[in-house]
């Protein structure tokens, strides 16, 4: 061997192929397979029945990420910009939500969500829906939040965020600051210096972010049973019924996961392409 | 020619609490080449950063043309700089690079001017060729040598035409061959534009090379203005005859107007213009020494170490246990007594000073030399 340190590596190439390869060669078994045994595209003909869950968690996703895109940038790097002391401690508080279960976290947005949640209490004590009633003539006892697809954002929102924070921040944090003095040198003013270098040097951490926001949205299946009730059923809940549900059809959930598995890569890898474009399209 | 571009007054800067620099007053003119010269942490960088706009001085004034520029930012000052590490945009090509500054749209009158594509192309094309880098205009930057960036970083901030152009460190990371031929590059597009350069380095050579004015600075002060051959000739104190070039410095006894006492010895001198029995300290350059037989000799000494420097031998010469060094060309073996003679031009007599009494000596020359190799090496992350 070459590298004799390459036989370190070696216990994670074991793990790897023991529980991420195997496993997926598995899915593409199954979803090529019927219950019977033997070859069938049956699987991914009966799929279509589910394009409305498709479109619905990639919207959703896309929507989170887009969120978390906008909520995520402007903090890691206002962050970025602060005293060290200031910037440790703020990784601790945004850390520090996920410190605590993920299902409960979920979960006490429920109460907060529900009809006779938090929330809705807060406004009723506040006197906004007798404002509104009074105003608009209208009968409202509480603003329906729980059950819908923004509190299926907004869960998702609240859970990935600081996967969004987080490699932006530490690209924008490493940015060489003679970089910006450089370009506020040559005449650029703070809106420039923006948009000319930083932004362009911290899009490998936005993509990135991007990523580690967008892939466990469109898959999660908690997050939507939870906030989401029975109606916005996301892919996730879909494969999971098709496990361990009422709907046992492990062959139809595995070609359901293999058919979201191949279309987040292929998203992944157009955005990744893109964002390389863009760097050598201003390289050129 | 002689036209005070930039003044600085009285400028003092503080970091928490700390005096970086102390009272300095100086002036850039029109199309001179001025170094500021000094060792690590003398406060030449943060001189350059005031003048960039990157730091604001605790107390005193930036005049460009007379107008207080104190509070106005980087962005809207007529300078440019050269990074010590270049801070070219690994992002954008060596085109792009030289183009960033053209490409801010300009102030005229409340409205914004952006230059045309075809003048920016024209204008980034010929700078390339100033810094001979014709036909790089599509490279990455980062398949560049460092003396390649290092001209990338000039062209990119000369583009701009700035009346005066910063430069801090910028030949500190390149190996010593590349480094003598950008000083020599360097001068000539300094010559050929007929800009201001504010040059930073600790490099003394480099500093006698290239200025036509050495500022030398050390702990927040400025010891002394001159052109190179002022510095080097006639220091100020001893501080500045140690930075710059060898010396022996001595103690020694202003008798009278061109009469100067040491080693209990008097000696004729040029210098005038001290008061009677003042002392001073007395600098003796190792090149200006003369070595001759004992019996001819103004003071006799004992060779204690000699070594070969290719155009002439480094010797130290024991005088009553004062250690002094002599270049010659001419070869002394250890132990060999020698007599030596000075001639009047050959003493420059400087004022006593705090630095009276720290330099001078070369009883701990090989130590000395050590440090400076040190020095050297760690040159390319100073300050």
């Amino acid at each position: 061997m070459k590298n004799r340190r390459a036989l370190f590596a070696v216990p994670y190439v074991g793990w790897l192929a023991l529980f991420v390869v195997a496993p997926i060669v598995m899915v593409v078994l199954y979803a090529f397979s019927s219950a019977a045994g033997g070859f069938t595209l049956e699987n991914f003909s009966r799929m279509g029945a589910y394009a409305v869950v498709f479109a619905r968690s990639f919207k959703l996703a896309l929507a989170a990420t887009l969120i978390c895109l906008l909520i995520g940038y402007p903090v890691a790097y206002m962050i970025s910009r602060e005293s060290q002391r200031f910037q440790r401690v703020a990784m601790m508080l945004i850390m520090l939500p996920m410190w605590m279960n993920f299902l409960l976290r979920t979960y006490s947005w429920m109460s907060i969500l529900e009809n006779t949640g938090l929330l809705n209490r807060l406004f009723s004590a506040i006197g906004l829906f007798r404002l509104i009633n009074a105003l608009t003539g209208a009968n409202l006892e509480y603003f329906p939040m729980i059950n819908t697809q923004g509190a299926v954002v907004l869960g998702m929102v609240y859970n990935y965020l600081p996967f969004m924070i987080l490699p932006i921040y530490s690209v924008i944090e490493k940015m060489d600051a003679s970089l910006l003095e450089a370009a506020r040198d040559l005449g650029a003013g703070s809106a420039r210096v923006f948009r000319k270098v930083i932004l362009p040097l911290s899009l490998p951490g936005v993509l990135s972010g991007v990523t580690m926001v967008f892939v466990p949205s469109v898959s999660t299946f908690a997050i939507s049973k939870l906030l989401g009730g029975s109606n916005e059923l996301l892919l996730g809940d879909l494969i999971e019924t098709q496990f361990v549900g009422t709907a046992y059809n492990p062959h139809l959930g595995s070609a359901i996961a293999l058919v979201m598995m191949v279309v987040v890569v292929v998203c992944m890898a157009v955005m990744n392409r893109f964002g390389e474009g863009e760097e050598q399209a201003v390289m050129l | 020619m002689s036209k005070k571009l930039i003044r600085l007054v009285d400028c003092c800067m503080a970091f928490d609490g700390e005096l970086v620099l102390d009272h300095i007053n100086l002036y850039f003119n029109d199309s001179e080449f001025l170094t500021l010269l000094g060792p690590s942490g003398c406060g030449k960088t943060t001189t350059l950063r005031i003048i960039g706009g990157f730091l604001t001085p605790t107390s005193g004034e930036v005049l460009f043309d007379d107008v207080r520029m104190n509070d106005i930012p980087p962005n809207l000052r007529q300078v440019n700089t050269v990074f010590q590490r270049y801070a070219l945009f690994p992002h954008l090509n060596v085109f792009e690079n030289v183009a960033f500054g053209l490409r801010v749209p300009r102030r005229e009158g409340g409205r914004k001017i952006k230059l045309p594509e075809p003048e920016i192309r024209q204008r980034v094309l010929e700078m390339l060729e100033v810094v001979s880098l014709k036909g790089f205009e599509h490279r990455r930057i980062t398949g560049l040598s460092g003396g390649q960036q290092q001209r990338v970083a000039i062209a990119r901030a000369l583009v701009n035409r700035p009346k005066v152009l910063l430069l801090d460190e910028p030949l500190g990371a390149l190996d010593l061959r590349l480094r003598k031929d950008m000083q020599s590059e360097l001068k000539r597009i300094q010559q050929q534009l007929g800009i201001t350069f504010i040059y930073v380095t600790h490099d003394q050579e480099e500093a006698l090379a290239m200025s036509d004015t050495i500022v030398v600075m050390d702990q927040g002060r400025i010891q002394q203005i001159g052109t190179p051959e002022d510095v080097y000739n006639e220091p100020k104190n001893a501080f500045v005859a140690d930075f710059i070039g060898e010396s022996n410095i001595l103690d020694g006894i202003m008798h009278e107007d061109y009469v100067v006492e040491f080693f209990n010895r008097k000696f004729k001198c040029l210098d005038s213009g001290f008061a009677p029995m003042e002392p001073v300290d007395v600098v003796i350059r190792p090149e200006d020494i003369d070595i001759v037989p004992v019996e001819k000799g103004q003071l006799r000494g004992t060779v204690t170490a000699v070594t070969f420097k290719g155009v002439h031998y480094d010797t130290i010469v024991d005088f009553k246990g004062f250690k002094w060094l002599i270049q010659t060309t001419d070869y002394h073996p250890e132990g060999e007594t020698i007599g030596i003679v000075l001639n009047p031009d050959d003493i420059h007599i400087m004022r006593k000073s705090e630095y009276s009494g720290m330099f001078g000596d070369y009883s701990s020359y090989s130590e000395e030399y050590e440090e400076m190799d040190g020095a050297e090496e760690g040159s390319g992350d100073e300050e």
